[in-house]
């Protein structure tokens, strides 16, 4: 069991906190999403989360040690994160790029062992990938590459798993595919998974807990159907949407504009 | 090939030890001139390779960033306050070093380093460092009688002046190449930027510096044995990577050869173009290489938009 716990977290620049205060925690088995609107430090929560950036104040623990004392090697074989931009400029394949997730495992010119090769081909086989591992990755449609940059992640072999939106250029389709193959990798493979998303329905669909973040602060945290709620979704996004509910899920629906 | 023609037996005959004019030739001349074209053409290549993965740009080289500029005014202080020789290397990988870590903390200065600040102070460093060369030609007296032979340098000829001066250059080129292979496995984990190789497990400070560490060793190699030879660095690894992928296990090494090959070939045809009398190698390189360079600019603001 794995467990990333922020405690008390603020960071952001000498001259503007874009944290303040922030806990949160993510276990094994769990699919969190971090919403909120644009500018309230999504990212850079998760950028904390991932050791990129170095709280001001408070602490990042992972299985009670501070982050900011392991090694990027260490680091990288627990806690893989997954880039939201990917366009990689050199003409990788498939297969080079899900290869990087071993990177911190490699011998001392590179060379890959035997187990490293193993982890490839079962991660690219696992994600589907098995007819494009030869292929150049800037070849690829967006959706494939999303999960050409997943399987690489899940090379790593690490316990958590971080995301920073990882439906944006994706079509609905492809969306839920996402989402529903990171649920299945907190259910199934007792992943910790947390995700920055901007689809507060997808959330509601997929996540174990929903935590909303508004201006540098946790407002909510909770399951979909605690966090969801009108009162709450209007203060923080805004008055523009209603609220259903959908097979004990809450949906979230934007008003139909009087003409 | 060359100023005098030598039948292909007597080159061997040359190498086997014979003793007459073709012998000495060969031998003392044309045999250290291919040497020293292979380490300066392959520096160039592996350089440009690390330099291009680094800074995920395909327009990166020793030149560009300023390594080459900076290389080139040590090797040239050398010269003029009397430096041996076989030691102009190390002095001009001093300068390649000290160019190197102007320019990333001059690029660092507005926070984090991006890959146009990087190459605006490598152009800053290069019209500078040039300045300061041309000063120190046109002043010093020393240099009255060696000034033809050392703007024929400058503008890159691989003039070897010694076995001595090989083999330190070898060293240099030895050492740089090693670092190279060893930190080239970890530059494949920027195929998606700095942030993404540390959360891959990549330390970007120490990779950094040991990219840096590795470019000034080879290109203050490549610069003290053939002054500016330009577009080697930039072209050969971006040519090789169409072929055998973008992976820098097998880019780096592959650059290193590729470059060797193209410099052999560019200085031969330096020598032969307008025999008796002689291109610097520099030039040739420059004529193929700038509109390869051209290609590439057009090509990489295509992909990039």
């Amino acid at each position: 069991m794995t467990k990333l716990v922020a405690d008390g977290v603020s960071a952001g620049y000498p001259a503007r906190a874009v944290l303040r205060g922030c806990s949160i925690s993510v276990g094994s088995g769990e699919l969190v999403a971090l919403v909120g609107p644009n500018g309230a430090g999504k990212s850079t929560l998760l950028r904390v989360l991932a050791g990129l950036l170095r709280p001001t104040s408070g602490m990042v623990s992972l299985d009670g040690r501070d982050l900011m004392t392991l090694s990027r090697a260490t680091l990288a074989q627990r806690v893989a994160v997954v880039p939201q931009l990917f366009d990689t400029l050199f003409p990788f394949t498939v297969r080079e790029i899900v290869a990087l997730g071993r990177t911190a495992r490699l011998g001392i010119f590179g060379t890959a062992s035997t187990q490293d090769r193993d982890v490839v081909d079962r991660v690219i086989s696992e994600l589907g990938l098995g007819s494009l591992a030869a292929r150049r990755i800037d070849r690829l449609s967006g959706g494939e590459r999303q999960r050409a940059v997943l399987a690489m992640a899940l090379a790593q072999e690490g316990a958590v798993l971080l995301l920073d939106e990882p439906t944006v250029h994706l079509d609905p389709g492809h969306q839920i595919a996402t989402l529903e193959l990171l649920r299945s990798l907190a259910a199934r493979q007792g992943l910790a998974v947390c995700a920055v998303l901007h689809d507060l329905n997808l959330a509601s669909a997929f996540a174990s807990r929903i935590v909303v973040l508004d201006d540098g602060r946790i407002v909510t945290d909770g399951t979909p159907a605690e966090v969801l709620r009108a009162d709450l979704v209007r203060a923080v996004f805004g008055d523009a949407f209603d609220l259903v509910a959908r097979d004990g899920r809450p949906l979230v629906v934007p008003k139909v504009p009087v003409r | 090939m060359g100023a005098v023609a030598i039948a292909p037996s007597d080159v061997i005959a040359a190498l086997a030890g014979s003793a007459d004019t073709s012998g000495t030739i060969i031998r003392d001349l044309r045999l250290p001139r291919v040497l020293g074209s292979v380490l300066v053409g392959g520096s160039l290549g592996a350089a440009g390779a690390l330099l291009q993965g680094l800074l995920r740009n395909p327009l990166a080289d020793p030149f560009v960033t300023g390594t080459s500029a900076g290389a080139s005014l040590a090797a040239v202080v050398a010269i003029v306050v009397g430096v041996a020789a076989p030691f102009v290397p190390i002095a001009a990988f001093g300068g390649a070093l000290a160019a190197v870590l102007l320019v990333w903390r001059l690029a660092r200065l507005g926070g984090a380093t991006t890959v146009l600040t990087v190459l605006l102070a490598g152009i800053v460093l290069t019209s500078f460092a040039g300045g300061l060369v041309t000063f120190l030609l046109i002043s010093s007296d020393r240099l009255a009688l060696q000034l033809r032979a050392l703007l024929g340098w400058l503008q890159g000829g691989v003039a070897v002046a010694s076995w001595s001066e090989l083999a330190v250059a070898s060293l240099v080129v030895a050492a740089g190449l090693l670092l190279a292979l060893l930190v080239a496995h970890r530059i494949d984990a920027y195929a998606f930027g700095e942030e993404t190789a540390a959360t891959l497990g990549v330390d970007p400070e120490q990779t950094t510096r040991a990219v840096l560490a590795a470019t000034a060793l080879l290109a203050g190699a490549a610069v003290a044995l053939a002054g500016l030879v330009g577009f080697v660095g930039l072209v050969v690894p971006h040519a090789l990577r169409f072929f055998i992928g973008a992976t820098h296990a097998r880019l780096v090494p592959a650059s290193f050869i590729g470059g060797a090959i193209v410099l052999v070939l560019a200085d031969l045809a330096a020598r032969v173009v307008i025999a008796p009398a002689e291109l610097p190698v520099g030039a040739i390189t420059g004529l193929i290489g700038a509109p390869f360079f051209l290609a590439l600019l057009v090509r990489s603001r295509r992909v990039a938009v």
